[in-house]
């Protein structure tokens, strides 16, 4: 990236490897993330728990944090800021927990997709977008209501496909 | 099962994640998974027309499918079908499948873009958004060309949301790097400045990123910025923790925010303007009080965003690089950081350090720390703090130091971790060789280092250390004396014994006198070594024989017996088996003189850069070494400017204590005599690429890389700024835009100077035809004269090339040389000219002398055209030890105790040019009330005068 400084990408996986997030602000190709997140989970998974939460990787200098059985995992450039990083992670966390009330591992397996809409109106394009926890939160809760609105209760046989 | 489920129930969606994490099997989970993909795919072939729910409700588990690691080929009409949708939650799962899984099918990224546009259309806010976010994660080009112009639009609308504002802004942001040539500058972006202004935080937060970039590329454009920036962070910095309501974060006001307008304040020198200056120094200053206040709360989260925002502003004031108090502050406060019992803050204190250790303001303040640092290596238990511990100390090396630094960094190589030796080994290296004084303290080094990681001792190593003995005989025979020692250990590296050979092979015979050490006792150590050798050593010892053969007759028989044996003579390795014939005929056809010819010592390696040095740099990739090398306060260059009597160097005529290649060439042997031939071959790779540098060889001046300019563009606006910055120092950054940087690194002696240029590419992107060309303004042409070395015309991305000035003055000049910068960078040709900073007190030779001497020289020069005097405002803090040092810089010597008035400071230099040499006397009066400095300069030519003045004026 010639111009500017941001996050390259942010990558969520649990204690056994499993990935369980991944957003990416640079174009990669399929292969390159694949091989990426591998090496990537790997060194982290092989770190002490007292060890610094920042490690220089290629190029990058790589920011992550432990919080229960889940690994949030940034990307970042050389120049970069590793402590608001860190509490992007932090803050990322928050949310999550406040939409589902004591966040867990299951709760973004199940719901991967609200993790990923909750993550776009807080980071965009790699760089903060609205740091109030109100505000993104009432932006995932007002497209919640539309959705209750506009949805009609369906027979559990059509729910899972027997219709 | 799921734990919540907020909002709508994909119940199928559910059950389907629930199978898959019930899967006992990797076969059981790809078995399941084929069967909901076939099932999907007959459902979006079906006849029956899909219901948006099923269909978002598929593509949602096609989704998770991928997010497993699976490839999908199908499914995107659908998703892009669920675009058009007026239901949010079917157009919001769309958008997210094409975030994630977009192709570059351009038919599908013209539907896509069809939808998009409709949804910006729409004012409703919320669909605005999402068409907003999706442009921002995909940032495609064809999504560029459709809506690059439609979105500053959107951004700087009186009536737009201030949800849809900040989206607007951060997808302009991702267009805008991605395609930085479709994005129209125009009306709007004045707009975008004062976004800094919003009463939204939100709005902000967003902007500053957007106008960073924008600065960057711009930065005259959007110079405004820096006042509306500063007057931003005063507020935040200033308010109280509950000021800004949810924007507080653990106390701190609006970290985010703050962190962001530091790093744009970056992109800009000090601010001109006093006030705004004033008010952000202010800050700064506030900043680096409150890490002293006790904190708010005990949480992680606080301290943490109180940090960043203190690093920050640390990495603000070593940007400027001009703030003594505040750096040396910001030093004392890393130096806390350095204790702390969060590893986190010592990592990037560690880090932060290394930076402030290059500024000149700082560098002693950071050495102070050496202990904490030396102990930070030896017992962190994180190897990247480890490693930072090791960059730092690096870093912070100079004379004084140099010896402590070196044994520790030995010391731990014992223990290092595997992933780090090569490095540490490196640096020892060109520490050892840097600040070597004393030579044989060098060769223990480097022998020291092949014994503790002889398997990380690189050929440039041990090369170099061959090269320096070679060229300096008042090391050879202790050197010569030690590796015999170290041959001695049961168990040596190979490497040794090729540093070994080598070196006995040239000098044994200063050693042969003492019987422990004799002729044969030397060969025998050697040959004992030899059978555990590869190829390549045992080449090199066979050519040691043969010069034993010649150093020593006596050995003659014996080393002609080895070399007859069938081992040797018929060696399967035919380089091995033609030495040993070679070798054997050599010695017993020739005579002794023939002998003594061919075998003569070696001359003196022609002096250049140190290939250490380059491997380090290769190995941490562009900048991360010159940046250090770079910015070092360099204290050999006033030892090499004659300020200071050299040390104990001076005693010898080899060159000077720097052997990284800085210095000028001595005079003897810059052609081998062709006896050397027979040792070349295994140095061919270090000998062929010797050019002298020489700045006084005369080759050198023919070959000149300077064309008659035709038409350069004109310097850039702040280059006057620049040449300001570099008249008291050599070092640093002369330029820096988002593509290119350059690097300064000179030096001068009497009427002659090199300057090396660096330039790096800050892009991931080759630049082509890459061509700086000096020019001389005016009547320079006759006043100085600037070689140069042609520079590869190509810059692979992210790498940094070197460009070597050789420069002569010919005759006193006020202009300064210029340079312009020609490529390509993707398809668009780069013209860049700058000033380059050579300026007539570079050549200063400064000269003490006593208190009368002063006087009466200053009476001689009384004619009113000699003298030039100004009077002016100080603008920087009237601090007397950076005076001091900003006089040294200049050039001259500083007299003490010759000013009856102990507050003013005199000095006293000779301008060194070809043809005339300029006396120069100076005296500095600062008067602290008024905040007033008066200058008044003496030289013997007028235009001296005024101009010295002019330039040493601006520098208080």
């Amino acid at each position: 990236m010639p111009l500017g400084r941001q996050m390259q990408f942010m990558l969520l996986f649990s204690r056994q490897g499993k990935l369980r997030l991944q957003k990416w602000y640079v174009p990669l190709s399929d292969k390159e993330k694949k091989k990426i997140t591998r090496e990537l989970v790997q060194t982290v998974l092989a770190r002490k728990p007292k060890m610094c939460s920042f490690l220089e990787w290629r190029d990058l200098k790589i920011v992550y944090k432990r919080y229960a059985s889940l690994y949030f995992c940034c990307a970042i450039e050389d120049q970069d800021n590793e402590l608001i990083t860190l509490e992007i992670i932090h803050r990322y966390v928050e949310l999550l927990d406040k939409y589902f009330g004591s966040v867990c591992e299951l709760d973004i397996i199940f719901n991967f997709e609200k993790a990923y809409f909750i993550l776009d109106e807080f980071l965009l394009g790699g760089e903060v977008q609205e740091t109030s926890k109100k505000n993104v939160l009432k932006a995932i809760e007002q497209a919640d209501l539309l959705q209750e609105e506009a949805e009609t209760p369906r027979s559990v046989l059509e729910e899972i496909g027997l219709t | 099962m799921p734990a919540v489920s907020k909002g709508d129930g994909m119940r199928g969606l559910a059950v389907f994640i629930s199978d898959i994490r019930n899967c006992k099997s990797k076969e059981a989970e790809i078995k399941r998974i084929n069967k909901e993909l076939a099932n999907i795919r007959s459902k979006f072939k079906g006849d029956k027309a899909l219901d948006g729910y099923s269909k978002k409700k598929y593509v949602c588990k096609l989704l998770f499918i991928f997010l497993l690691g699976h490839d999908i080929d199908f499914g995107h009409m659908e998703a892009v079908n669920l675009l058009s949708s007026n239901k949010y939650t079917e157009k919001q799962i769309g958008y997210l499948f094409i975030s994630v899984l977009v192709n570059s099918n351009s038919e599908l990224i013209r539907l896509i873009n069809n939808a998009i546009k409709n949804d910006l259309a729409s004012r409703n806010p919320t669909f605005m958004c999402l068409a907003l976010h999706c442009i921002a994660n995909v940032g495609s080009r064809e999504m560029a060309e459709a809506f690059a112009s439609e979105i500053p639009r959107i951004l700087v609308a009186g009536d737009t949301m201030d949800s849809v504002k900040q989206s607007a802004a951060l997808c302009l942001l991702r267009l805008y790097k991605t395609s930085p040539d479709l994005v129209p500058m125009g009306e709007w972006t004045s707009r975008v400045v004062h976004l800094l202004n919003d009463q939204h935080m939100g709005v902000v937060t967003a902007a500053v990123s957007l106008i960073t970039c924008l600065c960057r590329k711009n930065p005259d454009d959007f110079k405004t910025c820096v006042s509306l920036a500063v007057s931003r962070l005063s507020r935040i910095v200033s308010s109280a923790s509950t000021d800004l309501q949810d924007y507080t974060y653990y106390f701190v006001p609006a970290p985010w925010l703050s962190v962001k307008l530091l790093r744009l304040l970056q992109c800009y020198p000090p601010p001109e303007d006093a006030a705004v200056k004033g008010r952000l120094v202010e800050c700064l200053e506030t900043i680096l009080n409150k890490a002293q206040e006790p904190p708010k709360s005990k949480k992680v989260q606080h301290s943490n965003a109180k940090n960043a925002i203190l690093f920050e502003a640390i990495s603000l004031i070593i940007h400027y690089d001009s703030e003594p108090n505040l750096l040396v502050r910001a030093c004392n406060q890393l130096g806390q950081f350095l204790q702390h019992r969060e590893t986190n803050l010592r990592y990037l204190a560690l880090e932060s350090m290394c930076t402030l250790a290059s500024s000149e303001f700082s560098h002693e303040a950071v050495k102070t720390h050496i202990e904490t640092v030396i102990n930070a290596l030896k017992t962190e238990r994180d190897v990247s703090v480890r490693q930072r511990a090791a960059d730092l100390l690096y870093a912070m090396c100079d004379r004084t130091n140099a010896k402590q630094i070196v044994s520790e960094m030995l010391s731990y190589l014992e223990t290092a971790d595997y992933s780090i030796r090569e490095e540490i080994v490196l640096k020892v290296a060109i520490l050892a060789e840097k600040y070597a004084v004393d030579y044989s303290w060098y060769v223990d080094t480097i022998l020291n280092l092949i014994r503790i990681a002889g398997d990380y001792v690189s050929e440039e190593v041990w090369y170099r250390v061959i090269q320096i003995v070679i060229n300096r005989d008042d090391v050879q025979g202790y050197a010569a004396k030690t590796v015999f020692e170290a041959l001695q250990a049961p168990a040596c590296h190979e490497n040794m014994v090729k540093v070994g050979g080598y070196i006995l092979g040239e000098f044994g015979n200063l050693i042969a006198g003492d019987p422990r050490s004799s002729p044969l006792v030397q060969f025998n150590l050697l040959h004992s070594k030899f059978h555990l050798c590869s190829v390549s050593t045992r080449a090199l010892l066979l050519s040691t024989y043969i010069k034993f053969i010649n150093l020593f007759p006596e050995t003659k028989t014996t080393i002609q017996d080895v070399l007859r044996s069938d081992s040797q003579i018929r060696n399967a390795d035919v380089e091995l088996q033609q030495r040993a014939v070679e070798y054997l005929k050599l010695s017993s056809i020739a005579s002794t003189d023939v002998l003594a010819t061919v075998l003569e010592e070696m001359p003196p390696f022609p002096e250049r850069e140190s290939s250490i040095l380059a491997k380090l740099k290769k190995k941490k990739g562009p900048g991360a070494v010159s940046e250090l090398e770079e910015g070092k306060k360099d204290q050999n260059s006033e030892i090499n400017g004659g300020v200071e009597p050299t040390p104990s160097t001076a005693s010898t005529p080899s060159p000077s204590a720097d052997l990284l290649g800085l210095r000028s060439a001595p005079v003897t042997g810059s052609a081998a005599p062709s006896s050397a031939n027979l040792l070349v071959d295994v140095f061919s790779d270090t000998l062929s690429s010797n050019a002298s540098l020489a700045p006084g060889t005369e080759d050198n001046f023919l070959s000149s890389g300077i064309a008659a300019s035709e038409d350069p563009a004109l310097p850039v606006a702040e280059a006057d700024e620049l040449l300001n910055k570099f008249v008291c120092k050599n070092n640093g950054v002369l330029f820096e835009n988002q593509l290119l940087q350059i690097g300064v690194k000179s030096e001068f002696r009497q009427n002659l100077g090199r300057m090396y240029l660096f330039y790096g590419n800050k892009t991931s992107v080759q630049f082509q035809s890459f061509t700086p060309t000096v020019s001389y303004p005016g009547e320079l042409q006759n006043q100085l004269n600037v070689q140069t070395k042609p520079v590869d015309p190509v810059v692979e991305g992210g790498a940094q090339v070197q460009q070597v000035l050789n420069i002569e003055c010919l005759t006193d000049f006020d202009e300064a040389p210029l340079t312009n910068i020609k490529f390509r960078y993707g398809g668009t040709l780069q013209n860049i000219t700058l000033k380059l900073p050579i300026t007539i007190n570079k050549f200063f030779q400064a000269t003490e002398m006593p208190s009368q001497d002063f006087f009466q020289r200053w009476k001689q020069l009384s004619l009113p055209q000699q003298e030039a005097q100004k009077i002016f405002k100080a603008n920087h803090p009237m601090d007397s030890e950076v005076t001091k040092a900003k006089l040294l810089g200049f050039g001259s010597a500083l007299l003490e105790n010759v000013d009856p008035n102990p507050d003013n400071y005199v000095g006293a230099g000779i301008i060194q040019t070809k043809s005339v040499q300029v006396g120069c006397l100076l005296r500095l009066e600062p008067n602290i009330q008024a905040q007033m400095y008066r200058l008044t300069l003496r030289t013997s030519k007028e235009a001296v005068s005024k101009h010295l003045c002019d330039l040493l004026s601006k520098q208080f």
